[in-house]
């Protein structure tokens, strides 16, 4: 098969597995798992250290920077301020310019809060940020995000940690058909089915945390998501058949014996 | 001198520096991230950056997160 690979800012990717690294019991877990899921790029917070008992371990004491594309997020960050001031942080740290940015609307939903994702990242993309959006399945938002520079867009399957899977295949769809740059699902997915229903669609990568880190055995469920990421990709570049209503015989009629 | 330093009050010795800080709460500069009054503290600098009464830091570093 020819290389098969999506580009952000110039870099090329090879696996479509993007994965978080929360909720997982240490950082030995956390490490195995990106191993075993094969991903290149991964999603970090950033966080006030805790100054009365500072950890000696720290998360990129597990996670080289030269082996992975490390992006920060700005969870937890309710307006375009905060979002742009946590990126600032996190360029600081000096693991490049991604960001995956995420400015959330309501704490019930998780759902984003489009017009100060819209702010945030005219901001960001003017400060040399590789702004990666996490946004509603909204082609018009999609639209709107690529247009101001966004190196990807990050549309939800379903809320954040849900386990839902892809809610609205149609808008997705919608969203494929005029993006210039890669599509991104981002959050919602449960299980490898959700990842390769993605990939079949011809979305360019899935970002998943909860969906690994909260199985019973996330280090198998790291190894099922990249399984099912493969085989949605080469069920995509294969080209499935067309549904049809009536059956059609896989055997010969031909030398029939009746 | 007095410093809020994640949002805590903290006394700590006139006139250190932000490399001299971090020492006193054994943080590896490496790993973090030093804003001063919503300005960012660039790591080269650290060593010569003196902290005055009052001021505010905000230490941060990255965590597990999706």
């Amino acid at each position: 098969m020819m290389e098969d690979f999506f580009e952000i800012a110039g870099n090329k990717y090879r696996s479509r597995l993007i994965v978080g690294t929360g909720k997982y019991k240490d950082f030995a877990e956390t490490k195995r798992a990106i191993e075993v899921s094969g991903a290149e790029i991964v999603t970090v917070a950033v966080r006030r250290v805790n100054i009365t008992d500072p950890n000696k371990e720290n998360l990129l004491d597990y996670l080289d920077p030269k082996k992975y594309t490390i992006l920060p997020n700005t969870a937890g960050c309710y307006t375009a301020e905060d979002a742009v001031r946590t990126c600032r942080l996190a360029r600081e740290a000096g693991v490049g310019k991604l960001v995956k940015l995420e400015v959330i609307g309501d704490d019930r939903t998780l759902f984003p809060d489009v017009p100060a994702t819209i702010e945030a990242a005219k901001i960001l993309v003017q400060e040399g940020f590789v702004v990666l959006p996490y946004i509603n399945d909204d082609p018009i938002t999609a639209k709107r995000l690529e247009e101001i520079g966004c190196a990807a867009v990050m549309p939800l399957a379903a809320p954040i940690g849900s386990g839902l899977g892809i809610r609205n295949p149609y808008n997705i769809r919608i969203i494929l058909e005029q993006a210039k740059v890669p599509v991104i699902v981002d959050a919602g997915v449960g299980t490898a089915s959700d990842a390769a229903m993605a990939m079949e669609m011809g979305c360019h990568a899935v970002l998943m945390n909860t969906a690994i880190a909260g199985a019973k055995d996330p280090i198998l469920m790291a190894e099922a998501m990249r399984l099912g990421i493969e085989a949605g990709r080469k069920a995509y570049l294969a080209g499935r058949i067309a549904k049809k209503l009536y059956a059609t015989a896989s055997s010969p009629l031909d030398g029939l014996l009746i | 001198m007095k410093l809020k330093i994640n949002g805590e009050e903290r006394e700590i010795a006139d006139g250190l520096t932000v490399t001299a800080l971090l020492e006193e709460l054994k943080i590896r500069p490496a790993r973090v991230v030093v804003e001063r009054n919503r300005e960012i503290v660039a790591r080269e600098v650290y060593g010569i950056t003196r902290l005055a009464d009052g001021d505010m830091l905000e230490i941060v570093h990255f965590v597990g997160g999706g």
